[in-house]
């Protein structure tokens, strides 16, 4: 007999959670294997990495490590992936927001069209979308060349080269996170804010955003962690000149080509505290999150 | 208010919501649409209050047409079939909602909103749940404090869609006492939708039937109950047998055998020889045991007795070829007397008959029919 695998599903989620650990405890080595492999991939693969990051950062001592951060190459990297996070991201949450409310609120022609148009950086290998950035404001053969001559504008090999970069590249985190959870709250309170009068930025700001305000969160966070570790796209359009195209991972690189592990592990321990820093708040955020949504779940059904 | 709309036409892509639609809904009554999933009656209440625009067609309120005018200044009061509670604000907020929103020159000031929105949740008597949010709520009560929340704007109009559809059966029949109740007080102009035959009857004073995007039939509750205008609504307020048959001079026969004796109310106007239905009501049918010198009533056998209340439901099916699913009615002490038993052949025979002529058989079938 064949067994339909949703059924299956459904039959091993509706085994109490004692009910699961008995089946479990009947093959004592098949929880060990599994848990080992588990611990073992997450040891290897994701702890001893970090580990090393901060082993090697610290190697030479604080004073090194100190030198190697403060250094004005690696300061002005810092301030350059700080600066263009600042530009990206508030740009990325207005497009975001705007995106996800159109497709998630409103039927019109080429919706799925615009769907899979903001799904493009995510299929898109980013040195690719680096190059299209090059082909089209390059001073020496891009399409708007004559123009930016004109007009003396640098965009490629400087700062507003790696911001639309970065841009690109996290488009969707915001509207991805967004689109699915506005579609399934639906239009009705937005509907009932209209009917009770309220104009559309009233119904926006009072009903639309606070509803979406923890997937909005997560988008956000999601997408900053993305825009400080661009490597890809930012490194095609960079042109990596010391101390005013560098970003933090393009610093990394410079510096581990030229042997100084530990100037490089020392930037890059930055980065990863960053990410550590990200991963605590997203944390906070899903916790929240989850809270708000028990919350709703949990009452649901009391008396009338 | 009086509302009132002509000739509206809603179409979505290929499928026809609304086919010419055109209706008065008297001031200070209370309006059930009334048909199945589908007909339209959602759309049109939609359009009405402006959520919805109409591929042609006029809306008027108070006489003045409204088509140009947008919801937020068409002063209606709208009750979401799932509540549309605003789930990040408290109760006394949703309901406040209204008056908040306003613009600055026209929003009371605050103790004023606050007097009001205590006002309405003691209208609808959920005052001590002020301070929870929806998702606190049970279903009775978050409706009821969407209604709370649709009156707080003075709405000239009350539309509801579907208002009680997704509550339990107990809930649903205490909430659609209290909104009769409700409207006998306030007198605002309200249209519900609901495809509850039971609860339309119940509640309205006069009853919209639609089915396919058209309007079936318009009366007061009694009126389409007792005299249903076309076979779908026959079909649709209440349970009904029905038997296929012929007419011959006057008279329904059906299977060879006749199967009223008088002639058949709704059958004057049609030819001898016509193809017709002929709709009796449950209660309206009667059970003889069966003999060999009937010329009148139709031969079944009692498939089933079904005895709780004080009525008790007889499920019987037809000797004839097609083998058709008749239901009976009766209380039970006559039941008793008649001494019926399961597998019993018997004869039925109407005492009311309702004859329409022959159409599409599944108009019949959408119906609440056997």
């Amino acid at each position: 007999m064949k067994i339909n695998p949703a059924a299956r599903a459904r039959a091993i989620s509706s085994l109490a959670p004692g009910e699961l650990k008995r089946a479990l405890a009947a093959v004592p080595w098949i929880k060990c294997l599994v848990l080992g492999l588990a611990l073992g991939f997450f040891a290897v693969f994701l702890l001893l990495p970090l580990i090393v990051v901060f082993a090697e950062a610290f190697r030479k001592g604080l004073d090194a490590y100190w030198a190697a951060i403060s250094e004005p190459d690696a300061r002005a990297a810092v301030w350059l992936t700080l600066t263009t996070v600042a530009i990206a991201l508030p740009l990325n949450l207005v497009f975001g927001v705007a995106a996800a409310w159109c497709i998630a609120k409103f039927e019109f022609r080429g919706k799925q069209l615009l769907v899979t148009l903001i799904d493009l950086p995510f299929s898109v290998s980013p040195v690719v979308a680096g190059l299209v950035f090059v082909l089209l404001f390059s001073t020496q053969h891009g399409w708007f060349a004559p123009w930016l001559q004109a007009w003396d504008i640098k965009i490629i090999f400087a700062a507003p080269g790696i911001v639309l970069a970065t841009i690109f590249v996290t488009f969707p985190f915001v509207a991805r996170e967004l689109i699915p959870l506005m579609q399934a709250q639906g239009r009705e309170e937005e509907e009932a804010a209209i009917v009770l009068g309220a104009r559309g930025w009233q119904t926006f700001w009072r009903i639309t955003l606070p509803n979406v305000k923890w997937g909005l969160l997560y988008g956000i966070i999601l997408c900053n962690a993305r825009a400080m570790g661009e490597f890809g796209a930012v490194s095609v359009v960079s042109g990596h000149i010391r101390g005013q195209t560098n970003t933090m991972p393009l610093q990394v690189e410079i510096l581990y080509n030229e042997y100084s592990f530990s100037a490089a592990f020392a930037v890059a321990s930055l980065l990863a505290l960053l990410a550590l820093v990200t991963l605590a708040v997203k944390s906070w955020v899903e916790w929240k999150a989850r809270q708000a949504l028990d919350f709703n779940d949990d009452k649901q059904d009391i008396a009338p | 208010m009086s509302i009132e709309v002509r000739d509206i036409h809603k179409q979505f892509g290929k499928f026809v919501a609304l086919d010419g639609i055109s209706l008065a809904f008297p001031g200070g009554q209370l309006t059930a649409l009334l048909g199945p999933s589908g007909c339209g009656k959602t759309t049109l209440l939609r359009i009405i209050a402006g959520l919805e625009s109409a591929d042609r067609g006029m809306v008027l309120l108070e006489g003045e047409d409204a088509s140009n005018t947008h919801v937020r200044e068409r002063q209606v009061g709208f009750v979401f079939q799932h509540y549309a509670l605003f789930r990040h604000l408290s109760v006394f907020e949703n309901v406040a909602f209204g008056l908040r929103v306003k613009p600055r020159k026209l929003r009371p000031p605050e103790a004023e909103i606050r007097k009001k929105v205590h006002a309405l949740l003691d209208l609808v008597q959920l005052d001590w749940l002020a301070d929870r949010l929806p998702a606190q709520l049970s279903g009775g009560q978050r409706q009821r404090i969407a209604l709370a929340r649709a009156l707080a704007v003075e709405p000239r109009v009350l539309l509801l869609d579907e208002p009680f559809g997704a509550l339990d059966a107990k809930v649903r029949k205490e909430l659609r006492r209290w909104l009769r109740r409700l409207h006998d007080d306030l007198h605002i102009t309200s249209i519900f939708v609901t495809h509850d035959q039971e609860e339309a009857l119940e509640v309205a004073d006069q009853v919209v039937l639609m089915n396919h995007g058209r309007i079936e039939q318009v009366g007061a509750p009694q009126e389409v109950y007792q005299h249903p205008a076309t076979p779908f609504v026959y079909g649709f307020l209440g349970a009904v047998n029905y038997f296929h048959g012929r007419i011959e001079e006057g008279r329904v026969h059906t299977d060879g055998a006749l199967l009223h004796a008088d002639a058949a109310p709704g059958a004057e106007s049609l030819a001898a020889g016509a193809s017709v239905t002929a709709f009796v009501r449950p209660h309206e049918l009667d059970i003889v045991p069966e003999s060999e010198d009937h010329a009148v009533g139709v031969a079944a056998r009692i498939t089933r007795i079904l005895g709780f209340g004080a009525l008790a439901r007889i499920e019987l099916t037809g000797l004839s070829a097609d083998a058709r699913n008749f239901e009976v009615e009766m209380g039970r002490e006559q039941l008793a007397v008649r001494g019926l038993h399961e597998g019993q052949r018997v004869r039925l025979m109407p005492s009311r008959i309702k004859v329409f002529e022959r159409e599409r058989d599944d108009d019949l079938v959408a119906g609440a029919g056997i």
